[in-house]
């Protein structure tokens, strides 16, 4: 089981600022273990963010994203108490989805 | 492999169907997500099959495609900070493309309307290269670039 | 330039070699254009705050701290980081400290394996099987707990107590440790860290006998280090600076580490703590 998300939700103005950090070793599939072996590609493909029900961002990645990613936007609106969700999916399928409350 | 990358180069252009359905909550996000991952353009080395990975568009150099938040030199490759702002309305969709890299393309973020057309991640570079910023807005592409170096660390802290 | 070395022959040769595999050079202060090079990487540091992988790190040492674990079943809720059992705010800022149950001088790491080992039933080899941990198959405990406890010390100021004579001793080998020169390349810590304007490649290197230098080092470790993709500890900072002085390997929790980090950690004293830091 991946380790949970780190989330921050927070209203900026009339603006909902999200961040996120996410445990994940995003392996190229480029570089060798120490016996010489390459370490195949495991990362995270894709990037779900939900407010309440509505899909706010959807992202793609490649193995370029570094290990243990960060990312931040802003949605409109958004209030106090709404649900910020987010799903992550990678290329062996592992997912985890944490929520976090807007503050 | 050639085959399966042929395959995935095909149906990469029809795969929005599923994002659509998943936008609606027909859908398991998760799921759909696994389906939308655009394999082809994942896979390229150069531009041109980039861009026509991500929908054949002709990129045009704009100003209202920002860079901010990203440095000039980066200490460490591995972690690189990238911040992206367009101001061209209508913005769709921000990409990261870094010219030098074993794979150009290193993220896509798809922007529906609401969202603000700016993000910040963090990227790995193997070595100094231009960095692209390519924004889809209304069908059209605009683009926008810079340079950043990369210094080996050292051992320091 | 070592002392020893100047009356054998090849010594330059030998210098530089050792210079070439230390990747060390300790340039003068830095002309124009290396300045705004130092400009710009500052400008990268800036622009990596804001999102510190550490918290990953901190999630999982808070969830390790509040689980009942070992042979003995018992929560880190009953370890004594010096201020009472499971208190954990503003504890790392007076660290190290000594410890009557132990009868010794621990600093945090030391004190977190002393715990497993008396309240929760583990082995000391147990306890102690992965100090660095290497990716998501080789996590190291110490790590996640060690982050979780610094960051409860976030903007607490450094105050660690000399009134103990065990932890006035403690800083006087420290103090003598880290002039101390030895090794196959004679060097002290004060070689590379005992003046100003010395850098490894772009790294500046932190004069830790200025108050400010010593201040701002140790309140940013423990750290999450971004060529590693890890946090690392002031244990392994230590360790690794020991290691590119070609010392033997510094013993995790062993007196000497505990010396150098008290005397490091003494001369932080006043300084808010501002860890976990993210470097390069």
């Amino acid at each position: 089981m991946p380790d949970p998300m780190k989330i921050r939700a927070n209203l900026v103005g009339d603006s909902t600022e999200v961040k996120v950090l996410m445990s994940h070793e995003m392996d190229t599939g480029l570089a060798k273990d120490s016996s010489g072996k390459i370490i195949p590609a495991w990362f995270i493909q894709t990037v779900t963010v939900l407010h309440n029900d509505k899909r706010v961002l959807y992202a793609q990645w490649g193995t370029a994203v570094s290990k243990n990613p960060f990312m931040s936007f802003r949605f409109k609106g958004g209030a106090k108490g709404d649900k910020v969700t987010i799903t992550w999916v990678d290329n062996h399928n592992e997912t985890r989805t944490d929520s976090a409350i807007v503050g | 492999m050639d085959r399966h990358r042929r395959q995935a180069l095909k149906s990469g252009g029809g795969l929005s169907l599923v994002a659509l359905l998943a936008a609606a909550g027909w859908i398991d996000p998760a799921a759909a997500a696994t389906e939308a991952w655009n394999s082809a353009a994942f896979q390229t080395h150069d531009m041109d099959t980039t861009l026509k990975a991500l929908g054949d568009g002709k990129p045009v150099p704009s100003t209202n495609v920002v860079f901010f938040s990203t440095p000039d030199i980066a200490e460490n490759g591995a972690v690189v900070p990238i911040g992206i702002t367009s101001k061209v309305p209508g913005t769709e969709s921000i990409a990261i493309l870094v010219a030098k890299n074993p794979n150009m393309l290193a993220a896509l973020f798809e922007l529906p309307p609401g969202t603000e057309p700016s993000i910040t991640t963090r990227v790995k570079m193997r070595e100094t290269s231009d960095v692209y910023a390519l924004v889809k807005a209304g069908g059209n592409y605009y683009m926008t670039s810079k340079e950043i170096k990369v210094t080996l660390g050292g051992c320091g802290g | 330039m070592p002392r020893k070395l100047r009356s054998i022959p090849g010594a330059a040769a030998a210098l530089a070699l050792g210079a070439l595999a230390v990747t060390l050079s300790l340039i003068p202060a830095p002309a124009a254009a290396e300045q705004s090079v130092e400009k710009a990487i500052e400008q990268y540091r800036q622009d990596l705050q804001g999102g510190n992988p550490a918290e990953l790190w901190e999630a999982r040492g808070e969830d390790i701290w509040n689980t009942p674990r070992g042979p003995k079943h018992v929560s880190f809720k009953s370890c004594d980081l010096g201020l009472g059992p499971g208190v954990v705010k503003g504890a790392y800022a007076e660290l190290p400290r000594y410890f009557p149950d132990a009868g010794r001088v621990l600093d945090l790491e030391s004190r977190l394996v002393w715990c497993m080992v008396n309240q929760q039933g583990f082995t000391h080899a147990e306890a102690t099987k992965i100090t660095f941990g290497k990716g998501a198959h080789k996590r190291s405990d110490l790590e996640a707990l060690a982050a979780y406890v610094v960051a409860q010390s976030d903007g607490v100021k450094m105050n660690v107590s000399l009134a103990d004579p065990h932890v006035r001793d403690m800083y006087a080998v420290g103090e003598k440790m880290f002039f101390y020169r030895a090794g196959t390349h004679d060097f002290a810590c004060a070689t590379c860290h005992g003046s100003d304007g010395k850098r490894i490649r772009l790294q500046d290197l932190p004069n830790l006998t200025k108050k400010a230098d010593a201040q701002k080092a140790y309140t940013t470790w423990p750290a999450y280090r971004v060529s590693q993709g890890e946090v690392r500890t002031f244990q392994w900072r230590l360790h690794d600076c020991l290691r590119q002085q070609r010392f033997p390997d510094l013993i995790y929790g062993s007196d000497a580490s505990i010396a150098l980090t008290t005397y490091l950690a003494a001369r932080a004293n006043g300084a808010a703590y501002a860890g976990p830091g993210m470097k390069r």
